[in-house]
């Protein structure tokens, strides 16, 4: 994907395909030859961990698909006997309820990555708006597969999100009719959430593709914001990011894998094994815990449409960000006052969270409704008019000179790897 | 653009004041259970065999009469990781049990003593008998009822809990409540007719009466016949009843931990030495 292929096969039969269908220089330009700056962190291994949980996610989910039953009289019973009887049935359940959790963590981060480093910023925009996607893809896919096990929180989380809908002025109502299958969430909603949790899996997997060509189109941001200048500025993504990535990603399965083995009801909810009971409401009704920050700003606003607004808007006003953020200078380590907004921003939307989580009553109403203004105020007023105000710090000339200091600037000092070298970039 | 920072900041430090402030505000519900210690917590936790079948003792006996348990089979009383009663325990205990099966060539239903296959049989027809029954209080079912409660620890011991692996949230508040029914409600608390006083229950009220008394089941192993020896092996009894391949799983996890553990060990050195001459 990254322009033309060095890749350049001896093997007759590899020649012979690669004349045909030149699939194997697609990979290898993209994932072996590829340039990648050297100086990325460990904040960059994200999109590598996003890549593997996406695997994991569907792998897990076709095989529970096969074991499970959309029906509103059997679906409880049907997560149950995969827990009970399926060979590893609990492996498979339990990895793929904490995988959801694991891919919105990794995908937060990954996303805060891209504020503090100003990844999204030109050329990268496009690149920006179809990770946007990808995460509204993701959530629209969570929200249903927590449907799924139809347990009392499925069916009242179901409810109070698909009423959201009844607040379209005019055509609400019908649009909330035509959602549910009915005059209420039951079996022809759990029928067609099954369907498309199964189906925008693969969608977000296309988007996936899109974001990582348009990432290869425009090469990668990098911790100094400053563009690769020189082939000194980079190193080839095999061997260099894939070790990089690897060890990430399995750092990460540790992590995931306490979750699995050891604490793994820790992120659900107790109700979620009480079976579904349209008859009698839970005590309080609370989203997945990744939900909960665009939760709060649902409920800051008193009116339910302009809840709705705020909560829609607050995920739409990302696709702006790339114009909203007036600065020059991509990376917050050259921008010393947007680095501190960036923290206050990260704390907003953490104490969002636990807002969304506490019950809208007394002062949980007057701090969620202040923590939702600055959530707005930060994209609409502080990122506009800090990129005016704010004097940045000088930046290194190349990536290079921020890695090995003033003297090597313009210099290639290409490292001397002799695994790296034939397969590096010309 | 200064006073905005401090505005800021002030705004955050305000936030910070109220999330550390609010466990306080968060507390509802029930009296908090004690920990009361379990062999099936922490990282290596498994059953103890003899409490699992004491506990189901204690099902059988007192529980089953109101409360069904219907995604347990007589079978997975004999499965690896559970009681562990043996295959002729288990047959001649499910042969003891009625259940109806049919219709038969003569189109007709018919009661036969359970097999190993069978789930356990529900002491009431139907919810409505049970609530006919009961004054009104449907008993809930006892298969996943370990998991179904918890009780809440406010932020900073929840964040604890994931650390330290604590995850005995449902069993920690059954076990305090069979044993709390010998509180008295506090001054002007009064609940509806039919209701007893118990202060884990959330709203100190609950329909089922004190349902086990020191003695009322024998222990062929010695144990203590005591209602807290009582609570807490049904307490375990009803975790396994939820969690049936807990021990598996933690089995499992401890290997899966130790490969992942050495598998990034080795991949750090590699990726180290492959890194050794690029300055990053």
């Amino acid at each position: 994907m990254s322009g033309h292929s060095t890749y350049n096969p001896q093997n007759p039969v590899l020649k012979w395909f690669e004349a045909r269908l030149p699939i194997v220089g697609l990979i290898h330009s993209s994932f072996v030859a590829y340039p990648t700056p050297r100086n990325l962190n460990y904040w960059w291994t994200f999109g590598a961990i996003l890549s593997v949980m996406l695997g994991v996610q569907i792998i897990t989910g076709v095989v529970l698909a096969m074991h499970y039953t959309p029906h509103v009289d059997l679906a409880f019973n049907s997560v149950e006997h995969i827990m009970r009887d399926v060979n590893y049935g609990w492996l498979l359940r339990y990895m793929h309820a904490n995988g959801a959790s694991m891919f919105f963590i990794a995908v937060y981060i990954h996303m805060f990555r891209g504020l503090y480093y100003g990844s999204y910023k030109a050329p990268r925009e496009v690149l920006w708006m179809l990770g946007v996607v990808i995460f509204l893809l993701m959530m629209a896919t969570g929200f249903m597969g927590y449907v799924l096990p139809w347990g009392q929180m499925s069916l009242w989380g179901a409810i109070v999100i698909t009423n959201l809908f009844s607040a379209i002025p005019i055509v609400g109502e019908y649009v909330t009719t035509w959602l549910w299958g009915g005059f209420s969430v039951d079996n022809p909603t759990l029928n067609r959430f099954f369907s498309l949790h199964y189906l925008l899996p693969f969608m977000i997997a296309g988007v996936v593709g899109l974001h990582i060509w348009a990432l290869h189109v425009t090469g990668q941001n990098n911790p100094t914001g400053v563009e690769v200048k020189s082939t000194s500025d980079t190193v080839a993504f095999t061997p260099y990011a894939t070790l990089k990535d690897g060890f990430a990603v399995v750092c990460f399965f540790i992590f995931f894998a306490w979750f699995i083995f050891y604490t793994p009801n820790y992120l659900g909810h107790a109700d979620n094994y009480i079976r579904a009971n349209p008859l009698q409401t839970p005590a309080h009704i609370v989203p997945e815990w990744y939900f909960l920050p665009f939760y709060a700003i649902l409920r800051a606003i008193p009116s339910k449409l302009g809840g709705v607004v705020a909560m829609f808007s607050a995920i739409i006003v990302l696709f702006f960000l790339p114009w909203l953020d007036t600065a020059k200078v991509r990376s917050a380590k050259y921008r010393p006052l947007y680095r501190y907004f960036f923290w206050i921003f990260v704390v907003v939307c953490i104490l969002l969270g636990y807002i969304g989580a506490s019950p809208p009553e007394g002062l949980y109403i007057t701090v969620g409704r202040l923590l939702t203004a600055y959530y707005f105020l930060h994209f609409l007023v502080i990122l506009p008019v800090l990129g005016l105000v704010e004097k940045p710090l000088p930046l290194p000339a190349s990536i290079t000179e921020a890695v090995l200091g003033p003297n090597h600037g313009g210099v290639s000092v290409v490292p001397s790897s002799s695994a790296a070298a034939p397969e590096r970039r010309a | 653009m200064t006073h905005a920072l401090v505005q800021a900041v002030k705004a955050a430090a305000v936030a910070i004041a109220v999330f550390a402030a609010t466990p306080s505000l968060a507390a509802e519900g029930g009296a908090h259970p004690e920990k009361a210690g379990w062999s099936f917590s922490g990282p290596l936790g498994h059953f103890d065999r003899g409490q699992l079948q004491r506990g189901f003792k204690v099902y059988r006996e007192v529980c089953a009469s109101c409360h069904s348990m219907n995604l347990i089979s007589f079978r997975n009383l004999m499965e690896e990781g559970g009681p562990e009663f043996s295959e002729g325990q288990v047959r001649q205990l499910a042969s003891e049990y009625k259940v109806t099966d049919g219709p038969n060539d003569a189109g007709e239903m018919f009661e036969r003593p359970a097999r190993l296959s069978d789930r356990f049989p529900s002491p009431f027809p139907n919810e409505q008998a049970a609530r006919a029954a009961q004054g009104g209080a449907y008993p809930p079912d006892f298969s996943l009822l370990a998991k179904a409660r918890t009780y809440s620890r406010g932020v900073w011991l929840s964040l604890l809990d994931l650390v330290l692996q604590y995850q005995e949230h449902g069993p920690d508040y059954i076990h305090a409540l069979l044993t709390g029914y010998d509180h008295q409600p506090p001054e002007g608390s009064h609940g509806q007719t039919g209701l007893h006083y118990n202060p884990y229950f959330p709203g100190g009220w609950i329909a089922m009466p004190k349902p086990i008394s020191d003695g009322q089941v024998e222990y062929p192993d010695g144990s203590p016949t005591t209602v807290e020896q009582y609570s807490r092996d049904v307490s375990a009894f009803m975790m396994w009843a939820a969690e049936p391949h807990l021990e598996t799983r933690k089995r499992i996890g401890f290997q899966v931990m130790v490969f992942l553990i050495i598998f990034a060990g080795l991949l750090y050195f590699t990726k180290k030495k492959v890194w050794s001459d690029v300055a990053h």
